[in-house]
């Protein structure tokens, strides 16, 4: 049974988010997440590479010789974070300078070469691009949901406004590396009691109707 | 803990070996190392005034309603009230200096049972010591908090604490050899440290009328408590002669301006070496049960201990070592595991 489009695009923000249910990715998760401009940008970058990315791969999957399609996903990838890099450097000197190496970083993304190998290299372009699409939205809400959590925890700001009052005291730790695990850890044990109790339910239900 | 019981007492039992049976359960233990905590708590509330107290009633209060706030969450049995949840409290309530804001304890406390218990589990499962990881929790978020705090012990007054701010004896004696090392300020210096060797800056360090943590300071009461529960065979001289003899040495060979110049007592007595070795290495869950484990767990910490001392940031490395030596216990009971009789 084959999803239609606008499943294509959800299952990137829900079911298949990549970061939160594939797990990928986690590097900058954890690396950048510190304030929620740091983790949009990340997103949005992470996002165009891989709409573009997905996009190429799909339309080049018929000439690609199967044996070296990882070099050539690769080479494809690089040159969409070469301009992306340098469109930050030139537009928004600021974030290219605290998100540093791992804007660079992106082309070995696991996220991006993961969905060219198990997505667009088998798929249509337009499939390949929405979900391109959908995947880089879901880490972009997985970036910002830790990243908003860390910055008012660990710096008691939202987008550098301060937001908790006078009488805060920073929790120091949220915006070390440790804090990124916590608050990672944290809310993908939340997914997963959600996951638990909601088969617990349905199991309940189905001993109920037998 | 769950006898089996029934309204038709006595009964004949026939079960599987071993057939030997222990009156000890959860409760009894945990009681048992809150009695011997009380003494060095008295001796906090005597240097440090009713704010010692405070600190601690809070944890102990936020500990237990924790434990049943999350027990409840997790659908398991409430078991807040069986002690583990109180030691953890008053432990985390020693490791923080006696003027911190009533709300240190609290989330210190709640991180303790939260993240350091509940999320390996619960009681028994939990890797590291949990009052430790909330203690670390604290230094890493609230820094300036947990190392200015110090309050000078003002000694018998029970009206609050003279806000006056020193730094602990670590603090002053690294400060002191590192101006050595420099050569800066060498006379006032010198006058430092070898006013922490006299007979009398180890009476005060050993009666516990120094600057410090809340439960840490007082060596002789916390001995006091530990020898109860040593009577109670809860806890065996392995770990702590371990820890503390390594310490000691080590502190003797590399602690001085040369070798073997070291002012050993000094170290033993300084800091939370006592409350550590004693009341959280020998901590069952997170310590390895094979004797030649413990051995190597007092070794591994002390050996850790010195190391932050003496070239570490921070002035004190008890609570760290002890953390890092419970992250290896299970190895150490892997590698040391007795061979079985007759195998």
């Amino acid at each position: 049974m084959q999803r239609t489009l606008v499943q294509e695009f959800t299952k990137g923000i829900g079911s298949e988010n990549p970061i939160f249910r594939l797990v990928l990715g986690l590097c900058p998760t954890l690396a950048v997440t510190t304030s929620l401009l740091n983790g949009l940008g990340m997103g949005l970058a992470a996002t165009f590479v891989l709409l573009c990315s997905n996009t190429i791969v799909a339309l080049i999957k018929g000439i690609v010789p199967p044996k070296i399609r990882i070099p050539i996903y690769i080479v494809v990838i690089a040159t969409f974070v070469s301009i992306t890099e340098m469109v930050m450097a030139a537009y928004t000197p600021d974030l290219h300078k605290a998100l540093g190496i791992f804007v660079p970083l992106i082309v070995v993304n696991c996220i991006i070469l993961g969905r060219a190998e198990a997505f667009a290299g088998k798929n249509s372009v337009i499939r390949s691009l929405i979900d391109g699409l959908g995947m880089g939205a879901g880490f972009t809400v997985a970036l910002c949901t830790l990243a908003a959590i860390r910055e008012i925890l660990g710096d008691g700001k939202l987008l550098g406004y301060p937001v908790m009052g006078q009488s805060f005291e920073p929790v120091l730790l949220m915006i070390l590396p440790a804090g990124g695990f916590f608050v990672m850890g944290l809310l993908m044990g939340a997914l997963k009691l959600k996951d638990l109790r909601a088969a617990a339910r349905k199991r309940a239900q189905a001993i109920a109707e037998t | 803990m769950s006898d089996t019981k029934t309204d038709t007492a006595p009964q004949l039992i026939v079960s599987a070996a071993p057939h030997l049976k222990t009156t000890d359960s959860v409760e009894k233990i945990m009681y048992s190392v809150v009695v011997a905590l009380l003494p060095a708590l008295a001796g906090a509330v005597y240097y440090f005034g009713l704010q010692a107290l405070w600190i601690t009633g809070i944890a102990v209060v936020t500990a237990v309603a924790t434990e049943a706030a999350i027990q409840k969450f997790r659908k398991v049995r409430i078991t807040a009230l069986d002690g583990s949840a109180i030691v953890t409290g008053i432990l985390l309530a020693f490791n923080v200096p006696p003027s911190v804001p009533w709300w240190i304890p609290v989330v210190g406390t709640f991180f303790a049972i939260a993240i350091g218990k509940h999320v390996f589990g619960g009681l028994g499962l939990n890797p590291m010591n949990p009052a430790l990881l909330g203690r670390a929790f604290l230094m890493a978020s609230w820094p300036v908090l947990m190392t200015t705090g110090w309050s000078a012990p003002t000694g018998g007054t029970t009206s609050g604490v003279a806000a006056v701010t020193s730094a602990t004896p670590l603090m002053a004696v690294k400060a002191a050899m590192r101006d050595l090392a420099l050569g800066v300020n060498v006379e006032q210096s010198r006058a430092v440290v070898e006013s922490a060797g006299t007979a009398k800056a180890y009476f005060s360090l050993f009666v516990g009328s120094v600057g410090g943590c809340i439960g840490e300071t007082s060596a002789l009461l916390l001995l006091v408590g530990a020898a109860y529960l040593f009577y109670k065979k809860y806890i065996n001289y392995r770990i702590p002669l371990s820890y503390i003899g390594t310490v000691a040495i080590l502190g003797w060979i590399f602690g001085g301006e040369g070798l073997f110049t070291g002012d050993f007592m000094f170290h033993i007595l300084a800091g939370g070496l006592v409350l550590g070795a004693f009341f959280m290495a020998t901590d069952m869950v997170t310590c390895p049960s094979s004797p030649l484990g413990q051995w190597i767990f007092g070794f591994g910490c002390g050996l850790l201990t010195i190391v932050i001392r003496l070239v570490g940031g921070y002035p004190e490395g008890v609570s760290y070592s002890i953390l890092l030596m419970n992250l290896v216990t299970p190895l150490l009971d892997r590698y040391t595991k007795p061979k079985v009789f007759g195998a």
